[in-house]
């Protein structure tokens, strides 16, 4: 299935939009994706596992929260799940607010100690 | 037994009315009545910048009755890269004054109404409750919150408009039926790990998509015709110019609009949203690392100190202006270690803080000693220190 990356998380997936990968549920899905970019992991899981409150996920154009299984819902190949985090961009140049950046140490931002 | 009330009367439209509105009024969406629905209408913008720009001047050309504008800021150089209404002549100016102008000129019958604060807890459902509709063009996550619950409180539709780089997303919240900003988000992202504005950056013509987007719907919902995004989040990708749509549910839990509401009045967004009012001592460090302050810094460079001043923007934004520091791109940080002498204390910035906080955390794990970000970076060295120093 197709997982489509929002700009914010797109510094942590080498830059794509979109990622492929290979799952039979919703979970094993961002499993797969957070395998391959481990980065991501933080942002869209809380310490206990579960993924953020403030990111949606939609698998095709169906918010997960209401689907019977939610994240346990079957998916096919055909199938796209979106990460939709929040905005608050808009007004003047005061800022321009998304999840994004939250880098703690130089690998969060693809930076190398040199040793 | 039924009460019968009259509806209150629409406004006639004058000679003039007819020849400006003709092409509306061929429209048998709008026609007459429609219009005329348009000339009574009342809409609230909070925020004239990027999104409240074209939402603003669009909507005053329609012909809406009594606009309502929300700013308490002032023209900067920077946002005319995307906030049309203002001109390089109203650099310095107050937005409000400066929309007020542009909007009368288009429209000499418009209502302009100004509320020259922030919208807050305290003054939100006065200002809100003559209004018929909201627009919310506002650039931060308190603010999106208070509208939001405003909005449910007062039983306002809120016409939802947001933007980030390159991508944006529209909707329509509180009304009866549908669902409100808090059954999508119910929580905020946490702060302190957002990019600022500049940090995060904005393609002009973005907000100029997604108000459009906000002042369709808004007249839309005056006329009562079409389908509006109620229950439908806009996602607007200009980079690859694609629209998608997905599904929004009221969520039944939902603390403001839910069948049991925990939300009944409105609350402190800033605590709700993580930013606390935040103690000098608080301030003073960040994750380990001395916040100092431009006045500060200006006084241990005035008494001789010599303090490593590393400057983390990217080459063009130095050669905007610059306090002299190192020039070393955040990116090219770890390559050149080299060039950053350890034995000194090394004072990081960046246009605001944010870049340089970052870059700070990281030469500290990198085993430098004495590492201090610059609060507020090269902006407030400007406002605070030396005008002189081009803002952007």
């Amino acid at each position: 299935m197709i997982i489509n990356i929002p700009t914010p998380l797109r510094t942590y997936t080498d830059g794509q939009n979109a990622v492929k990968v290979d799952a039979a549920s919703v979970a094993s899905a961002l499993q797969a994706l957070t395998a391959s970019y481990p980065d991501l992991r933080k942002h869209l899981f809380s310490g206990d596992g579960k993924v953020r409150a403030f990111v949606n996920l939609y698998l095709n154009d169906e918010d997960v929260r209401y689907l019977p299984a939610r994240e346990s819902s079957p998916v096919s190949s055909e199938d796209t799940l979106s990460i939709i985090p929040s905005i608050a961009g808009g007004s003047p140049g005061l800022a321009v607010q998304a999840i994004s950046s939250w880098a703690r140490s130089p690998a969060d931002f693809g930076l190398e100690p040199r040793t | 037994m039924t009460t019968i009330t009259e509806p209150i009367p629409l406004p006639e439209l004058t000679t003039d009315d007819l020849s400006r509105y003709s092409r509306h009024l061929i429209l048998p969406e709008v026609g007459m009545e429609g219009q005329q629905k348009l000339k009574a209408a009342q809409v609230l913008c909070v925020g004239t910048g990027g999104l409240g720009s074209p939402l603003a001047f669009y909507l005053a050309a329609a012909g809406i009755g009594t606009l309502g504008l929300v700013d308490f800021d002032v023209v900067d150089a920077s946002n005319l890269q995307r906030q049309i209404i203002h001109s390089t002549k109203d650099i310095g100016r107050k937005k409000l004054d400066s929309a007020e102008e542009k909007l009368k000129a288009l429209n000499p019958a418009l209502n302009v109404v100004k509320y020259d604060t922030m919208l807050t807890s305290a003054n939100a459902l006065e200002i809100l409750k003559d209004y018929d509709i909201v627009a919310d063009g506002t650039d931060n996550f308190p603010t999106r919150y208070l509208v939001n619950d405003a909005c449910v409180l007062l039983g306002k539709p809120n016409v939802y408009g947001s933007i980030f780089r390159f991508e944006g997303q529209a909707s329509v919240f509180a009304t009866e039926q549908g669902p409100c900003y808090r059954c999508l988000y119910p929580e905020p992202p946490p702060p302190g790990l957002v990019p600022s504005c500049a940090e995060g950056g904005v393609l002009g013509i973005l907000p100029g998509l997604v108000g459009v987007i906000q002042a369709t719907e808004t007249i839309k919902l005056i006329l009562g015709n079409g389908e509006p995004l109620i229950g439908r989040l806009l996602l607007v990708d200009a980079l690859n110019m694609r629209f998608r749509e997905l599904k929004l549910r009221k969520n039944p839990d939902c603390p403001v609009c839910g069948t049991h509401p925990t939300v009944t009045q409105l609350i402190d967004y800033d605590q709700f949203c993580g930013i606390a009012h935040e103690t000098p001592r608080q301030a003073a460090m960040k994750n380990g690392i001395p916040q100092l302050t431009v006045k500060e810094l200006k006084r241990r460079l005035d008494a001789g100190e010599e303090v490593f001043i590393l400057d983390v923007r990217e080459p063009y934004e130095y050669q905007i202006a610059n306090i002299g520091g190192k020039l070393i791109p955040q990116n090219d940080v770890p390559q050149r270690l080299a060039e950053i002498d350890r034995d000194r204390e090394i004072v990081v910035h960046c246009l605001s803080g944010g870049r340089s906080q970052r870059i700070a955390e990281y030469l500290k794990q990198a085993g430098y000693a004495r590492v201090a970000n610059l609060a507020g970076g090269i902006r407030a060295w400007s406002e605070e220190i030396d005008p002189s120093v081009k803002k952007y």
